[in-house]
């Protein structure tokens, strides 16, 4: 869902955008991992990413996997959900990091742990590609009501209280 | 006939647009089972349903096999009908499937495609549409979002069509494009009833009344049999060059052109071709782009229309070509080719003496990736200037 509100927030800034994530069965909880591709021209590969400019992580523990940054484009960025700071850089083509503790910021601000719109605040601090203003926009396309208002302050906490890291 | 008025645009996935191509065409009786990777669909066209913005009937069912034959007995009876599946999904209406044919219905469904039963792999691939080759549907194949719901719109468009009266499958990648969210327009509903508008013109097709006996189906023995079968075939031929004139009508009203039953790419000056289908084609193409500018001159077709067959068209455009590539989602029990490189093998006294090479990728959620894509287009090359060649290649088994 993230990259998807992602996607949207290009589109609103009049970029093409494709979006898809790789998963099983349709079940809460389990691993997903989720491509999106933004260009100024329209785009027509459809596999998955091996070469992105961008990770983000949503659960600290994938940080154990061998693999997690496989690929990587040399500056790259790099946004992390972590209680704890972005000291060393994690892989040698990353340029910027981004660290927030957006479970607690979901648990605070959603009363669950769902970081997902706050770390697409972090993405927008950290990168600079893309406007708040447009991912704040874009959310009512997928929320309504409470639930929006709530996500709207944590994408907006991300923002301001993403820790960025430049190697 | 002039434009239709630009529609709104939204990201969306390929399951949501198929929702919304479904409603814009008024279907008047719904029924569909959810299944990965096209639980979505039905979702929400029961939430279009709930919220007053679907008119027909949304009818819930117990299964595939039963939404099949809710939308067969709705169709005999006139209505307008829509349905969606995917893998078992389709297969457990396997018998629903030819009789909803057998009684020429113009059904239209969605099929996410994904792989089948026995090896239980909740991931894409065709091999669900190639099982099904043989029910007596129309069969197309689609390459993006945008594309889903235009070719919904075209599908009432030609199954409802007078002179065809079919039922139409209309496919895309499970996984790919189900969930691929893009920007897409979709069209107002208005101009979508102006485009089917020419389906009223048309004499009324023969239906159920209450009251009125009629024969209907086709209980057939010997030439009974023969004779519908006969016609049903004739009707599918004639599929051919509707698709292209629906196609070019669809275009001149909404200004997208899809290529009807095939789609090409570089493919005039073109000295090898590759034959392939679905959310593939799009990396073929870049991949085309690369390795013209490396001066291997290759080209795309991109198969639409998979039943019937697009003979006519295949041959006309790779008769004399140096030497052709197909890549195939899907494989074939008991022939070692895939199953479009099959159907293209069967053309190849019309095409003439090019080396035909079968490539089978993309099966179960692996993708078809650049270097695989660049790979099929080097060793087509090599087969053009007369280098030996392998027939068949399992492009994952040889990773």
């Amino acid at each position: 869902m993230a990259a998807r509100m992602l996607a949207s927030a290009f589109v609103l800034e009049g970029k093409s955008v494709a979006s898809f994530p790789m998963y099983g069965f349709e079940r809460r909880g389990a691993p997903v991992v989720a491509f999106t591709r933004i260009d100024d021209k329209p785009i027509r590969e459809k596999t998955q990413i091996y070469n992105p400019d961008c990770l983000i992580v949503i659960d600290p523990g994938l940080l154990t996997l061998p693999t997690l940054f496989t690929g990587l484009k040399p500056e790259s960025a790099f946004i992390l959900n972590t209680p704890k700071k972005l000291t060393e850089q994690p892989d040698k083509n990353l340029k910027i990091g981004g660290a927030v503790n957006a479970t607690q910021i979901a648990v605070d601000e959603i009363g669950r742990d769902i970081p997902n719109t706050c770390l697409l605040g972090a993405f927008a601090a950290a990168t600079g590609w893309v406007q708040l203003q447009s991912l704040l926009d874009c959310l009512p396309d997928y929320l309504s009501g409470d639930i929006l208002e709530r996500n709207l302050k944590s994408a907006e906490r991300g923002y301001r209280e993403v820790e960025v890291i430049k190697w | 006939m002039v434009s239709a008025q630009k529609g709104q645009v939204r990201v969306i996935t390929g399951n949501a647009v198929g929702a919304y191509g479904a409603m814009l065409c008024r279907p008047e009786v719904v029924a569909a089972y959810p299944i990965t990777p096209q639980s979505e669909i039905a979702e929400l066209l029961s939430q279009f349903k709930a919220d007053g913005v679907l008119d027909g009937e949304y009818v819930e069912v117990e299964g595939e096999n039963s939404a099949m034959n809710v939308v067969l007995a709705a169709s005999v009876a006139g209505a307008r009908t829509f349905t969606a599946t995917s893998s078992y999904g389709l297969v457990f209406m396997y018998d629903a499937l030819q009789e909803t044919s057998g009684f020429r219905a113009p059904v239209v469904m969605v099929n996410a495609n994904r792989e089948t039963p026995g090896i239980h792999a909740v991931s894409s691939g065709q091999q669900d549409l190639i099982s099904a080759r043989d029910t007596g549907w129309i069969q197309i194949i689609v390459e993006n979002d945008q594309e889903i719901l235009d070719q919904i719109i075209m599908a009432y468009r030609l199954a409802e069509d007078y002179d065809i009266q079919l039922p139409i499958m209309v496919n895309y990648d499970g996984f790919y494009l189900s969930y691929l969210a893009e920007a897409v327009e979709i069209p107002n509903i208005e101009d979508v009833d102006a485009f089917l508008a020419p389906l009223k013109q048309q004499p009324e097709r023969q239906k159920l009344v209450p009251g009125v006996a009629i024969g209907c189906g086709t209980h057939g023995m010997e030439m009974g049999y023969v004779e519908a079968r006969y016609k049903h075939c004739q009707a599918l031929e004639r599929v051919k060059g509707k698709v292209d004139e629906i196609d070019k009508a669809f275009g001149d009203y909404f200004g997208r052109y899809y290529g009807g039953q095939i789609e090409e790419y570089r493919t005039d000056d073109a000295d090898i071709v590759i034959l392939a289908s679905g959310s593939a084609t799009g990396t073929v193409r870049t991949v085309i782009d690369t390795k013209r500018e490396q001066g291997i001159k290759v080209g795309l077709i991109k198969l639409r229309l998979f039943r019937p067959f697009p003979a006519e068209r295949l041959i006309g455009v790779l008769k004399g070509k140096k030497a052709i590539g197909v890549i195939d989602r899907s494989l074939c029990f008991g022939w070692k080719y895939g199953p479009m490189c099959m159907e293209l093998r069967a053309l190849s006294p019309e095409i003439g003496p090019a080396p035909i090479l079968s490539y089978i990728d993309g099966l179960a959620n692996l993708d078809i990736t650049v270097p695989h894509i660049g790979r099929v287009i080097d060793e087509v090359s090599a087969a053009a200037q007369g280098k030996p060649y392998q027939e068949v290649t399992w492009i994952p088994m040889e990773e």
